[in-house]
C-alpha cells in the first residue's frame, strides 16, 4: 500500500454487472436451447452456432474497424441477441439466413444507433422480421429435421397458428381443424412440434422466466401483463364465437407469446424503465399480438407487436415515472 | 411485518466483522490537534494561543454564528501552536495543536461512572448544557445539537426519533455503544424529550441487531418502571435495508410522513438525533462533559485487529492504526465513515473529529470503480433511489447542462445515499455526476429565492 | 387512367399553390421586426458562439453592440480588434484598441516536481475532484490534472500533455474567450497579456502555503520568498499570501526575477536567449527541476532552444 486510491461514494459496489446480467439471460435461455437442440438435432446446432458466432463476430468487427472504440463483446449482449435470433428462426433454415438475420440484428438495429443501451428496437426481433418479410418461404417453412429424440414426428408442416389462420381462410371452423389436425395442450406446453426453435416447449421457457425472476434480473410486470393481455383479449373474442376465435390457453402456448414476452419484451434497452410503464407496454404487445393475429393476414404477429411498442417507449418513459419521495 | 421506508432501497452485505469488539479505550497520543470545524456551520474561532494551558474539557473553540458549536480540549497539556493543518481530505483547515501532559479535568464536569437519571425541569438549562458542551449530531451530518432541537416556534415536534439503523455496512460504534451504554442514551433521549416536550420517544434498531433490541428494551423497561420521565419511550423494530439511517428514510419507516422536497424533519412533526448523539447529550447534561471523546470502529477484512475504540477528538488517525498495526499491505483505500456514504481518506497524518465513526480499509478488489460501460437501460438505479428519482435521467441531463429539467426531475432531492452507483451494472459514475448537479441547482434555488427576501 | 393521373396533378398543385399562399401570408403577419444592423454586425462576428464576451452568443452580443451607445464594454475576446474594428465600422461607432490577451496556465505541478500521494478513482472531473479532496498530490492549490480545462475550450486550444500531466495552452489557437478559466476549479489559469512578440513572464504557481510546506509538496512551487519583488525594478511584482504575481500591465518583461527565482516558479515565454543570470549564479537544483517539467509550452529558463519558434 503507497498511495491510497481516493473517490467519492459510494465505495462499495453490488457484484451485479451488464456481463452478470446476459450471462443470467444466457442461463435461462438453456432449457428453451436444450429442448431445441434435442428435438431439432444437428440442423438446431447448426442455426444456433451460426447466429451466435455471427453476432459476436459482427459486433467485435463493427467495435473495432468501425467505430473504433474499445469492444464491448465481453459483455455478453451480442450472444444473448444471437441465441434469440436463432430460437426466432425455423431449425431447418440455412445458416446464411442467420448470417443475413445477424447482420440486421447487429450490424442495422443495434451498432447503427451506437451499440448496447442505444437502439429503439429489440436487435433479435428486427433481424427475425427483416428475415420473414424478406424470405417468407424459408421462415415459415418447419419440419424436416431429425431430431435427436422424437424421431419422425418432427416433420410437420406448419405452425398451430398457422394452420389454424389457413383453416379459417378456407372457411373452415376451428372445431373442424382442431378435429383435423388434433392438437393438445400438453403436447404444446413440452414440445409443441412445429414452430420456430424457441417455440416448442413453453415449459423450458417458463423454467428461464422462474430464474431471471429469482436472480431478479427483470420484473414479471412486462411478461405478466402481455399474458394478462393477450388471455383477456382471447378470452372475449372466444366466449364471443368460438368457432372462429381460438381460445385463451391456446393463444398463450402457441407462437411466441411466451419466448417473446419473457425474454424480447423484457429487454432493457428496448422496454420502459418503471413498472407502470411497463405495464402499459405490455398491453399494448398483448393487444397488437391478437389483432393481428385474429384479423391481419400473418399467422403471428408477436414480434410486430414487440417492435410497434418499441417505438413507443420514450413517450412511455417521459410519462410514467415513479413516484417521488415527499411530493404528491 | 417489520417497519421500513417506502421507496426504494439496495442490500449490501453487513460485514459487521468488528460487532463481537467490546469498546476499547485508546491510550492518549503525545500530540493531538483539534480542528476548528468539526460541525456544520460556521468554524468555531480558536480562544488560545501557542503557550497556553489547557485542561481536559476546557473550552479552546468559541462558536461563530447561529448554525456553530463549541470546541473543548480534549487532553490536559499546552497548545503548541494554531494554525492550518491538513484535514482528512487534505484541505488546510485551522487546528490547535496541544502537547499532552497528564490528565487534569477541568471544574464542574463529572468524571464518575455513576448512572444520574434524573432528569432536570427546566429545558432551557438542557440546552444550555448541550450547547455549552459542543454537542453535535454524530449520525454524520455534526449538525448542532442545541439548534436542532430548538425549533422555530411555528413548528412543532410531535416525535422524537433515535437513530440506532446503522444501516451503512462495517460500521458497529453504535452497536456497540446500544449494547453497553444502553441506560445513558435512554436518559440522553428523555432529556431530548423534555427540551421538545413531545410525549413519544421511538428508537429505531434494524433487525440484524437483535442484542441492542434487547439491551434498549431493557433500559427502558428498568428506567421507566423507576420514573415517569421515561413514559413513551420504545424500540422499532425495522427491516435491514440501506438507507434506512438516511434522516427522511427513517421518518417515512416510523410515522409513514414524507418529508416534502426541500423540507426539514420538523416540517412533519419529527425530529431525528442518533443514538451517540443521544449518549453525547446524557454526558453533557448529567455529567457537564463536554464532547471530547467518541466511539470509533476501526475494521475492514484486510485489517487484521477490528476493534471498537474510545477516541479522545483530535487523535491523529495514524496513530490509531500504528497502535492496531498499522496499515495493512492490501489495503487500497482508506474510508471514514462507512462504504456507502464515508469520505475517502487522502491524509492519514488527518486528526479525528467529533464526527468521525469509523476507519474502514478496503482492498483494491472491493472497492476499485470498473470503467464505465454504456447504460443498458435496466432501470435498477431507479429501481434503488430511495428518494424516488431516475439517476439515468438525471445522469444525462447533468451531462448535458440542462438545469432547468434538472430541477423538474428533483435532482435537489437527492441524498447522496449511493444507492445509484452501487447498483449499476454498466458502473457509471451516477452520483459523481448527479452530487455536482445537485450543487449547481440548489444554488440557482437559493439565488431565485433570495432576492424576494 | 390518366384521367386520374390528371386529376390527382392537378389537385396536388392546387393544393400547394393554395398552401403557399397561406404560408406566405402567415410569415409576412408574424414578421418580426428586427434592426437590420443586427444581422450586419453579426455577419462580421466570428461565430463560435463562446459566450467570451459575456453574452449569450453572437447574436446576443452583436444585439448588444447595436443598442450600445459605444463599444467600451463590449468586446470580442476571440475576433479581437480586427473585428471590433469592423463592428465598429457598421455602426460607426468607434472601438477601443486592447491589447490580446491568452489563456496562461499557472502551475508548476509537473509528475516530476509534484510527487502525488494518492491516487483519484472517480469520474475524470475537476470539479467533482476539487469538491473531494486536494489533489493527489501535497499541493492544495495546483492542477488536478482531470482537463476540465480542456473539455470547456471550444477551440482545441488546451490539451493535456501526458508527460507532464498538466494542461497546455496552444497560443496560435487560444482566443482568451476565458472558458477554460470558468471551468478550472483551482482558479490557476488566468488571462494574460499575450506581450509583444509572444513574449510574456509570469509567476506559474498559486500556492499559499508557507514557503517550506509549498516547497515540500512541490519542488518548483513559489514559496512566497520575495526576491522577485525585490529585484523587480519596475514594482510589477507583489507577494501576497506567500505567492509573487505580476502584473502584466507594469512588467516590461525584464527578466530579472526569472533570474532570482529559486525555485523557478517564474517562467519566461517566448524569449529568443535564457534569462540573464544574476552575479551570483542561480541555484542548481531549481533549473534542473523544471527542465523535465515543461518542455514544451512555457520553455523554462534553462530550456531555451525551443523559445525561438512559436508555441507549438
Amino acid at each position: 500500500m503507497n498511495k491510497l486510491l481516493v473517490s467519492p461514494s459510494p465505495h462499495i459496489h453490488s457484484k451485479t454487472s451488464t456481463r452478470s446480467l446476459m450471462l443470467d439471460v444466457v442461463i435461462a435461455l438453456l432449457p428453451s436451447v436444450l429442448v431445441t437442440i434435442l428435438f431439432y438435432g444437428w440442423s438446431a446446432v447448426v442455426i444456433l452456432a451460426s447466429s451466435v458466432v455471427f453476432c459476436v463476430l459482427l459486433e467485435y468487427l463493427i467495435t473495432k474497424y468501425l467505430l473504433k472504440k474499445p469492444g464491448t463483446i465481453g459483455d455478453m449482449s451480442a450472444v444473448v441477441t444471437g441465441i434469440i435470433l436463432a430460437l426466432n428462426l425455423p431449425p431447418t433454415a440455412p445458416w446464411w439466413v442467420a448470417m443475413i438475420g445477424a447482420i440486421v440484428a447487429i450490424g442495422v438495429a443495434k451498432m447503427t444507433f451506437g451499440g448496447l443501451g442505444q437502439n429503439v428496437f429489440n436487435p433479435a426481433i428486427t433481424g427475425r422480421v427483416f428475415l420473414l418479410i424478406s424470405f417468407p418461404a424459408i421462415m415459415t417453412t418447419w419440419g424436416g429435421a431429425k431430431g435427436f429424440i422424437g424421431g419422425a414426428d418432427a416433420v410437420s408442416g406448419a405452425t398451430p397458428l398457422g394452420i389454424v389462420k389457413e383453416g379459417l381462410m378456407q372457411g373452415q371452423t376451428l372445431q373442424q381443424i382442431f378435429d383435423l389436425h388434433d392438437f393438445s395442450y400438453a403436447q404444446m406446453l413440452f414440445v409443441n412440434m412445429g414452430g420456430s426453435a424457441g417455440e416448442i416447449s413453453a415449459i423450458a421457457i417458463i423454467i428461464g422466466f422462474i430464474y431471471l425472476l429469482a436472480r431478479k434480473v427483470i420484473r414479471p410486470y412486462i411478461t405478466l401483463s402481455i399474458l394478462v393481455t393477450v388471455a383477456v383479449f382471447s378470452g372475449i373474442f372466444w366466449l364471443i364465437d368460438p368457432a372462429q376465435y381460438t381460445d385463451p390457453l391456446f393463444n398463450l402456448l402457441t407462437g411466441g407469446v411466451l419466448l417473446g414476452s419473457v425474454f424480447m419484451a423484457t429487454d432493457y434497452v428496448t422496454s420502459p424503465m418503471s413498472d407502470k410503464g411497463g405495464i402499459i407496454f405490455g398491453i399494448g404487445i398483448g393487444i397488437i399480438t391478437m389483432l393481428i393475429r385474429y384479423f391481419g393476414s400473418y399467422p403471428e404477429g408477436m414480434s410486430f407487436a414487440i417492435l410497434i411498442m418499441n417505438s413507443t417507449v420514450p413517450l412511455i418513459n417521459k410519462f410514467c415515472k415513479q413516484k417521488k419521495f415527499g411530493r404528491a | 411485518m417489520k417497519k421500513t421506508f417506502s421507496i426504494g432501497g439496495v442490500h449490501p452485505d453487513d460485514n459487521k466483522i468488528s460487532a463481537g469488539c467490546a469498546i476499547e479505550v485508546l491510550p492518549v497520543p503525545k500530540t493531538v490537534y483539534i480542528s476548528m470545524a468539526q460541525h456544520l456551520g460556521g468554524p468555531a474561532k480558536a480562544i488560545v494561543a501557542a503557550g497556553d494551558k489547557v485542561k481536559t474539557g476546557q473550552v479552546i473553540g468559541e462558536p461563530t454564528g447561529f448554525i456553530s458549536a463549541y470546541v473543548h480540549s480534549s487532553v490536559t497539556g499546552t497548545v503548541k501552536s494554531v494554525g492550518l493543518r491538513k484535514d482528512l481530505a487534505g484541505i488546510p483547515v485551522v487546528h490547535v495543536e496541544i502537547e499532552v501532559a497528564p490528565d487534569e479535568w477541568a471544574e464542574g464536569i463529572d468524571t464518575t461512572d455513576t448512572l444520574v437519571t434524573e432528569i432536570p425541569q427546566d429545558p432551557k438549562f438542557i440546552v444550555d448544557r448541550i450547547k455549552s458542551n459542543g454537542v453535535v449530531g454524530l449520525g454524520g451530518a455534526t449538525f448542532p445539537t442545541n439548534v436542532k432541537l430548538c425549533p422555530p416556534p411555528d413548528k412543532k415536534a410531535d416525535i422524537l426519533i433515535l437513530n440506532g439503523a446503522e444501516c451503512e455496512p462495517y460500521l458497529t460504534s453504535d452497536y456497540r455503544i446500544m449494547i453497553e451504554k444502553p441506560q445513558q442514551i435512554i436518559v440522553g433521549a428523555a432529556l431530548m424529550k423534555r427540551v421538545l416536550g413531545v410525549d413519544h420517544v421511538v428508537v429505531g434498531i434494524e433487525e440484524n441487531k437483535p442484542e441492542a433490541i434487547a439491551k434498549m428494551k431493557e433500559a427502558i423497561a428498568s428506567l421507566s418502571a423507576a420514573s415517569s420521565d421515561y413514559d413513551g419511550i420504545e424500540v422499532v423494530t425495522l427491516k435491514k435495508k440501506y438507507p434506512q439511517g438516511g434522516e427522511k428514510q427513517l421518518i417515512d419507516a416510523i410515522t409513514h410522513r414524507q418529508v416534502k422536497s426541500m423540507g426539514l424533519p420538523i416540517d412533519v412533526g419529527a425530529v431525528v438525533q442518533n443514538v451517540a448523539t443521544s449518549l453525547a447529550v446524557y454526558d453533557a447534561v448529567q455529567k457537564n462533559k463536554p464532547l471530547i471523546d467518541n466511539t470509533i470502529t476501526v475494521t475492514g477484512e484486510c485489517f487484521p485487529k477490528q476493534s471498537n475504540l474510545l477516541v479522545r477528538v483530535g487523535t491523529p488517525l495514524s496513530y490509531i492504526i500504528d497502535y492496531l498495526g498499522g496499515v495493512p499491505e492490501t489495503a487500497a483505500k482508506a474510508i471514514s465513515g462507512g462504504p456507502m456514504m464515508g469520505k475517502a481518506i487522502a491524509n492519514l497524518d488527518a486528526a479525528t473529529l467529533k464526527g468521525t465513526s469509523s476507519v474502514l480499509f478496503l482492498t483494491e478488489a472491493q472497492t476499485r470503480r470498473n470503467p464505465e460501460t454504456n447504460c443498458i437501460r435496466c432501470g435498477k438505479c431507479a429501481e434503488a433511489c430511495p428518494m424516488g428519482l431516475e439517476p439515468f435521467l438525471l445522469n444525462k441531463l447533468a451531462r448535458n447542462g440542462m438545469m432547468d429539467e434538472l430541477e423538474q426531475n428533483a435532482v435537489q432531492d437527492c441524498i447522496e445515499c449511493g444507492c445509484c452507483l452501487y447498483s449499476c451494472p454498466a458502473n457509471i459514475p451516477l452520483l459523481d455526476i448527479i452530487r455536482v448537479a445537485k450543487g449547481d441547482v440548489i444554488r440557482i434555488i437559493r439565488s431565485r429565492t433570495a432576492p424576494k427576501k | 387512367m390518366t384521367t386520374t393521373i390528371i386529376w390527382t396533378i392537378v389537385a396536388i398543385t392546387v393544393l400547394g399553390v393554395l398552401l403557399a399562399v397561406v404560408l406566405y401570408l402567415v410569415a409576412n403577419k408574424f414578421k418580426v421586426e428586427e434592426d437590420p444592423r443586427i444581422d450586419e454586425v453579426e455577419k462580421v462576428m466570428p461565430g463560435a458562439n463562446c459566450g467570451g464576451c459575456g453574452f449569450a452568443g453572437c447574436r446576443a452580443f452583436a444585439q448588444s453592440c447595436v443598442e450600445a451607445a459605444n463599444l467600451d464594454n463590449n468586446y470580442c475576446p476571440v475576433g479581437g480588434n480586427e473585428v471590433m474594428k469592423k463592428v465598429a465600422a457598421v455602426l460607426g461607432l468607434e472601438a477601443k484598441e486592447k491589447a490580446p490577451m491568452v489563456a496562461v496556465v499557472r502551475c508548476n505541478g509537473t509528475c516530476a516536481n509534484r510527487p502525488t500521494v494518492n491516487e483519484y478513482d472517480g469520474i475524470k472531473s475537476c470539479k467533482v475532484k476539487a469538491a473531494l479532496y486536494s489533489g493527489d498530490t501535497g499541493c492544495f492549490y495546483g492542477c488536478l490534472g482531470c482537463g476540465d480545462c480542456v473539455a470547456a475550450c471550444q477551440f482545441g486550444a488546451i490539451s493535456m500533455d501526458p508527460e507532464t500531466g498538466l494542461p497546455v495552452v496552444d497560443e496560435e489557437k487560444c482566443t482568451a474567450c476565458g472558458a477554460c478559466v470558468k471551468a478550472c476549479p483551482k482558479k490557476i489559469i488566468e488571462l494574460r497579456n499575450k506581450g509583444p512578440k509572444n513574449r510574456r513572464v509570469f509567476v506559474s504557481c498559486v500556492n499559499m502555503e508557507k514557503g517550506a510546506a509549498a516547497r515540500k509538496a512541490c519542488s518548483a512551487a513559489c514559496i512566497g520568498c520575495g526576491k522577485c519583488a525585490k529585484e523587480c525594478p519596475f514594482g510589477a511584482i507583489t507577494v501576497e499570501h506567500n505567492v509573487a504575481y505580476i502584473d502584466f500591465n507594469k512588467c516590461k518583461l525584464c527578466r530579472k526575477c526569472v533570474a532570482v527565482c529559486p525555485t523557478g516558479a517564474i517562467h519566461d515565454v517566448n524569449f529568443p536567449t535564457p534569462a540573464p543570470k544574476p552575479e551570483k549564479p542561480a541555484p542548481k537544483p531549481a533549473a534542473e527541476a523544471v527542465k523535465p517539467a515543461a518542455p514544451k509550452p512555457e520553455p523554462a529558463p534553462a530550456a531555451s532552444p525551443a523559445t525561438d519558434k512559436k508555441e507549438e
